[in-house]
C-alpha cells in the first residue's frame, strides 16, 4: 500500500460515523437516487447512480466496522481498496457530482448520500485523487487568498471603480459595522456590479457595513476538494476578520458553496460556535424586505424565472425570500418545473466547474436545465450564485440559447428609490 | 427422520437457535452501527416547522416529488410488497399464535381468505420487482449476489407458507416444516444482509431529517 493510499484509507476510516454506517446498512439498491441525479438522467449511464459513487467507501466501512465484513476480508471474499480504484472513482466523486443533494432528498431509506460524498472526498483528497482543477484552486486560496488568484490590490482597484460608477464610498476595515460583506472571486473579477449593488442597498436601508482587508474572499475550495484542513484555514480568516472588526453579521455573497462552507460547516471546522451571525445576501435582503427597509419603484417587464442555487435552497433552507424579492421587482415571474426545493443543479457546483476534463459531461448534464428553461420560455434567468451564473452562461452559449443571466441582488438594487427622491 | 420428527425439530431446537442468532444479531448490528457516534453540530440552527427527524421518517414512506412517474414499478411494487408482507407476517392467525407463545402478546387476526389474497398479491409484486431488477439498467448494474440471495430468502418462506396453507404440492407437514425452516434461515441472515434496513431505515431517515431540520429545510 502506497503512503498516500494509506493516508487516504486512514482519513476515510476517520470520517465514517454512525449516520454513514446507518446509510450503508439501509441501502437496498432500489436505484431511485439515479433518477434524481442529472448526471444519470442526462446520460443514461448507470455508473452515475449516486450510491455507486461511494462503493470504495462502502467496502471499507464493511471491512473495517462490521464483523461480517472482517470475516469476508479474511476469507478473501472482499477486495481491498486500491490506488487504481480510487483513481478511477475520481470522475464519479468529483466530475459527476456537484453536491447538489437531490439524491439525499429522494432516497426512500432516508440516506443522506451527498453527506457521504462530501466525506468520501476527504479520503480522495488525502490519497491524492482529487482533480487538478480543484486542487489548484484550493492551493491558490491558501497561498494567494482566493481560488482565482485575486489579491487585495485587485479588490481595491474594483472598489475604486465601483465608487466612481455608483458615487457611494466602499468602506473597508470599519470596526463595529453591523455587516461584514464577503465577495467571491467571480464577483470581484466578472461581476463587480454586485459590490455596487451592496453599497446602494446598505445606504438605502441605513445599515453600516464594511469589507475586510484580511477576509474578502468567501469561497472555500477546501470544502469542494474535501480537505477539512484547508477548509479550516480559509474559514479561520473570515472568523478572525469578523471578530477583529466586531461585526454582528457576516454576509455570504451570491455563491452557494461559500454559504454552506461558512453557515453550516464553518463552526464545525474551527471547533467552536461563531460569535457572529452568518447570512446569505438573499436572507439579508429578505429581512430588509420584511422590515419594509426596501422602497422600490417600477418593475421588470420581461418574463423572468429564478434558478435556485442548490446550496441556498435544498441544502440551505432559503427558498421563499428570493421569491418574495422577485415579486417585489418583477411583473412576469414564472416558476420552472421542480423549482425551489427540488430545482435541478446548474451542473457546475461543488467544484465541478473547476474541472476542465469534466466539461463535456457537464454540458451533457446541462440538457436538464435547457429543458427546464424551454418549458417556461423566459426572457432572462435570475439567480443568486455567481458560479451558477457562469455555468449557466456557458451552457446556454453551448446550446445557442440567447438568454441573459442576472443576479438577484443587482436587480433589487436597480429598483431602489433614490434616497433624495423619497 | 419422519415428517413429524422434522416438524418437531424445526419448531423446537432449530427455532430457538435461529431466534437467538436473530435477536443477538440485531442487537450486535445496531451497536456496530450506532456506537460509531457522530460529532455535535456547532453551527447555529435555523429550526423550521415541518422539518425534523420524525417528519422525514413519515415523509419518506411516500414517493418523492415527481419520481413516481419515473420509477412506478419500484414505488408501487415496493409499496405493495412491504404492506403485503406485513399483513401476511403479522395478521395471519397461526403467526399471531406463535408470537403469543413466544412473547405473550397478541392481537386480532385477519380472516385467512384475506391473508391468502394478500400472500398472492405480495408474491406477484415480488416477481414483478425481480423482473424489474433484471430488466432495469440501474438496478441490474447495482445488483450483487446479496440482492438476488435476499430476494430468494424473502420469497421462499412466503411461497412455501402459502403452499402449506393451501395444502399444495407437498404433504402439509412437509411443506410446513420447509416453510418454518426457510423463515428461520431468513431470521438468521436478516441482521447481516441488506434486509437489516428494516431496522436501520428509521435511524437513517432520522439522521437525514435532523440535519435538514437543523438547517430549516422542510421536506
Amino acid at each position: 500500500m502506497s503512503a498516500t493510499l494509506e493516508k487516504g484509507v486512514r482519513v476515510l476510516k476517520e470520517v465514517i460515523d454512525a449516520p454513514i454506517a446507518s446509510y450503508f446498512s439501509s441501502c437496498v439498491h432500489c436505484g431511485l437516487c439515479a433518477q434524481a441525479c442529472l448526471f444519470y438522467t442526462e446520460t443514461g449511464d448507470p455508473k452515475y447512480t449516486p450510491i455507486h459513487k461511494l462503493e470504495p467507501m462502502r467496502r471499507l466501512y464493511e471491512q473495517e466496522y462490521t464483523v461480517m465484513g472482517r470475516i469476508k476480508k479474511l476469507l478473501g471474499l472482499s477486495m481491498p481498496v486500491t490506488d487504481a480504484e480510487l483513481g478511477q472513482w475520481q470522475e464519479l466523486v468529483y466530475n459527476s457530482c456537484t453536491l447538489c443533494g437531490r439524491c439525499s432528498a429522494v432516497c426512500p431509506a432516508g440516506n443522506d448520500i451527498v453527506y457521504m460524498v462530501r466525506k468520501m472526498r476527504e479520503g480522495m483528497s488525502a490519497s491524492g485523487n482529487a482533480p487538478a482543477g480543484i486542487k489548484d484552486a484550493a492551493k491558490r486560496t491558501v497561498t494567494i487568498g482566493s481560488p482565482m488568484g485575486v489579491k487585495l490590490p485587485a479588490v481595491k482597484a474594483q472598489m475604486k471603480h465601483v465608487e466612481k460608477d455608483f458615487g457611494i464610498p466602499i468602506p473597508m476595515d470599519v470596526e463595529g459595522a453591523e455587516y461584514m460583506v464577503l465577495l467571491s472571486s467571480m464577483e470581484i473579477m466578472n461581476f463587480p456590479e454586485y459590490l455596487g449593488a451592496i453599497a446602494k442597498i446598505m445606504k438605502h436601508a441605513g445599515k453600516t457595513w464594511t469589507l475586510c482587508s484580511t477576509a474578502f474572499e468567501a469561497t472555500n475550495a477546501g470544502i469542494q476538494i474535501g480537505n477539512s484542513d484547508i477548509a479550516k484555514v480559509i474559514v479561520s480568516r473570515i472568523v478572525e476578520g469578523a471578530e477583529r472588526l466586531k461585526v454582528k453579521t457576516v454576509i455570504s455573497p451570491e455563491c452557494g458553496h461559500a454559504y454552506t462552507a461558512l453557515r453550516w460547516e464553518g463552526a464545525n471546522l474551527i471547533g467552536r460556535p461563531f460569535t457572529f451571525k452568518v447570512q446569505h445576501i438573499i436572507e439579508v435582503l429578505g429581512e430588509f424586505q420584511e422590515l419594509s427597509l426596501l422602497k422600490t419603484e417600477g418593475f421588470e417587464k420581461d418574463r423572468l424565472t429564478f434558478h435556485d442555487p442548490c446550496q441556498l435552497a435544498r441544502r440551505g433552507g432559503v427558498i421563499q425570500p428570493q421569491r418574495n424579492l422577485m415579486n417585489m421587482v418583477s411583473k412576469d415571474f414564472v416558476e420552472m418545473p421542480d423549482a425551489g426545493y427540488m430545482n435541478w443543479c446548474c451542473g457546475g457546483g461543488g467544484g465541478a466547474s473547476a474541472i476542465e476534463e469534466g466539461e463535456e459531461l457537464r454540458l451533457q448534464a446541462f440538457k436538464v436545465k435547457k429543458a427546464q428553461f424551454e418549458t417556461v420560455k423566459p426572457d432572462r434567468i435570475v439567480t443568486a450564485c455567481a458560479n451558477c451564473r457562469i455555468v449557466l452562461e456557458e451552457g446556454l452559449e453551448h446550446y445557442q440559447m440567447d438568454l441573459p443571466v442576472v443576479g438577484l441582488t443587482e436587480m433589487v438594487a436597480d429598483h431602489l428609490v433614490e434616497k433624495g427622491a423619497q | 427422520m419422519n415428517d413429524l420428527q422434522l416438524l418437531t425439530w424445526v419448531r423446537g431446537p432449530c427455532l430457538n437457535i435461529s431466534i437467538v442468532i436473530f435477536v443477538a444479531g440485531i442487537f450486535w448490528r445496531l451497536f456496530e452501527v450506532y456506537s460509531l457516534g457522530r460529532k455535535k453540530d456547532l453551527s447555529t440552527p435555523r429550526q423550521l416547522a415541518g422539518a425534523s427527524g420524525w417528519h422525514t421518517i413519515m415523509r419518506r414512506m411516500l414517493p418523492a416529488e415527481g419520481l413516481l412517474k419515473k420509477a412506478p414499478i419500484t414505488y408501487i411494487g415496493g409499496g405493495i410488497f412491504h404492506v403485503g408482507l406485513a399483513v401476511v407476517v403479522f395478521l395471519f392467525a397461526p403467526h399471531i399464535k406463535l408470537i403469543q407463545s413466544l412473547v405473550a402478546v397478541s392481537w386480532p387476526a385477519l380472516p385467512s381468505q384475506f391473508v391468502d389474497l394478500a400472500a398472492i398479491v405480495t408474491l406477484a409484486a415480488m416477481l414483478v420487482l425481480l423482473a424489474d431488477r433484471i430488466k432495469n439498467p440501474i438496478k441490474r448494474f447495482l445488483s450483487t449476489f446479496e440482492d438476488w440471495f435476499t430476494w430468494g430468502l424473502t420469497f421462499m418462506p412466503l411461497l412455501t407458507g402459502w403452499l402449506a396453507a393451501r395444502h399444495l404440492l407437498l404433504p402439509y407437514t412437509t411443506m410446513l416444516s420447509l416453510h418454518i425452516f426457510l423463515v428461520e434461515l431468513l431470521l438468521v441472515f436478516l441482521p447481516f444482509t441488506k434486509l437489516f434496513h428494516s431496522f436501520t431505515v428509521f435511524g437513517s431517515r432520522w439522521f437525514n431529517g435532523t440535519a435538514n431540520g437543523h438547517k430549516g429545510v422542510a421536506v
